[in-house]
């Protein structure tokens, strides 16, 4: 208990600072020291975003910027078109565990998320040019 | 254990193999945290033990190995004579005057470390592997050739890390480039307890909650130690002490022995004292 107030009353130390910015530091060290892990990550978000939305590849930006005590990860990915909102509500991504039982319950059926999407989207534009 | 180091890992180092003896590197990319001394100390404390010891400086151009373990007088030959094949291994090996079955490897002063072939350094520490229990390579400051031809032979690695951020945000750039083949361990040297329980100074746990290494020792900062340099005899030669005491701990924790995990006494100063008396965190 007076540990606690002592903590909350006294100046942080020096040490403490110092863990604080080594923490902050090495984060953005080992983003610097990863550009294929930056680049994958991008390519990951993308394939996530576009399940709902078409983004233009082209013109996406993402970079890292340290905040007060934090990095924050800042992503610009320009959106060319969202589909017509359709009665079926587009389908949340399947991490690998949840993509087992919904196999099962699908009696085998093809469950891989993107195609199908792709489908969809497709099928949706065709309707609008009619 | 510990888990894995959860940064990118960039592996410019082959994976080691194994012969007989273990080559082991000491290193940490930042200059001055105590390579050489705790190179010296851990030959001396292994030799002790009863183990053959081979300690070979690696830092071509900037040699001291042999200043710190009080054999200068008696380096003749240097690693680059035997790489380049002037002189036999057999004659460039000094025998140390305190434990007969330690010996140094010097480095080349008058040379450079872009001078060293690695792949005939590798063959050297191979050749030293056969012939010795321990073979322990001092590395150069840095992260760049000198640094690689120091780690070319060796089968793993000792980091030391003094408690600054420097210091830390160095070793953990060395063990990315090591990644996890060398299996690196961690001696945090320099440590001043009195400061830590002040605030003052990153703790062990605080260093080791970054770089997350096993931990194979703690050294404190001793002005013995500055002293048993300048005489030459490294603080490990002594029979009495606490460091002299940590010394031989990480050599039995090396040679795989599950010693009690390794503390720094609290010596509250009267100085040290007064300065919390007059209460200041800073
Ligand atoms: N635990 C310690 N306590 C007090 N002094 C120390 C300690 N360890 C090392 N020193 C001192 O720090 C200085 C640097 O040590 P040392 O030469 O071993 O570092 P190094 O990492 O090998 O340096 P370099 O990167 O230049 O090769 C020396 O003067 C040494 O005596
Ligand atoms: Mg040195």
């Amino acid at each position: 208990m007076l540990e606690f107030f002592k903590n909350l009353f006294a100046p942080s130390t020096s040490s403490s600072t110092a863990k604080e910015r080594l923490r902050l530091v090495l984060m953005t060290d080992h983003i610097s020291l990863a550009p294929e892990m930056i680049e994958q990550l991008k390519r990951d978000l993308v394939e996530v975003i576009s399940r709902y939305v078409e983004v233009d590849l082209q013109k996406i930006d993402v970079s890292f910027e340290q905040q007060d005590h934090a990095l924050a990860m800042l992503a610009n990915i320009p959106i060319i078109s969202v589909g017509r909102p359709t009665a079926e509500p587009p389908k949340p991504l399947e991490t690998p565990s949840a993509a087992a039982p919904t196999a099962a319950m699908k009696s085998g059926g093809d469950v891989t998320p993107l195609p199908k999407r792709k489908r969809r989207r497709r099928a949706s534009t065709a309707q609008a040019s009619v | 254990m510990h888990e894995p180091v959860a940064q990118p890992t960039t592996e410019v180092l082959a994976a080691p193999t194994a012969p007989r003896g273990r080559a082991i590197v000491v290193t940490s990319g930042k200059g001055g945290v105590g390579k050489t001394t705790t190179t010296a100390n851990i030959g001396h404390a292994l030799a002790r033990r009863g183990a053959t010891v081979a300690l070979v400086d690696a830092d071509i151009g900037l040699r001291n190995l042999d200043l710190v373990l009080g054999l200068e007088q008696r380096v003749r030959y240097h690693v680059l004579d035997v790489l380049e094949e002037k002189i036999s291994l057999d004659d460039a090996l000094v025998r140390d005057k305190h434990s007969p079955t330690l010996c140094l490897l010097a480095a080349a002063q008058a040379r450079e470390k872009d001078d060293v072939d690695e792949t005939k350094m590798k063959a050297l520490i191979d050749q030293l592997r056969e012939r010795f229990d321990y073979v322990i390579i001092d590395s150069p400051a840095g992260i760049e050739q000198g640094f690689k031809n120091a780690v070319i032979g060796a089968s793993e690695a000792i980091v030391v890390c003094t408690p600054e951020v420097s210091a830390v945000r160095d070793v953990d750039r060395v063990i990315g480039l090591l990644g996890n083949a060398f299996r690196p361990q961690l001696i945090v040297n320099r440590l001043r307890p009195a400061l830590v329980k002040k605030g003052k100074m990153l703790s062990v746990e605080d260093v080791n909650a970054i770089l997350r290494l096993p931990l194979l020792g703690v050294i404190g900062d001793e002005p013995e130690i500055i002293i048993t340099t300048n005489r030459g005899m490294p603080i490990a030669l002594q029979d009495e002490g606490a460091t002299a005491a940590a010394y031989r701990a990480i050599a039995a924790r090396i040679a795989g022995e599950d010693v009690a995990a390794p503390t720094v006494e609290v010596k509250d100063s009267f100085m040290d004292r007064l300065g919390s008396f007059f209460g200041g965190r800073r």
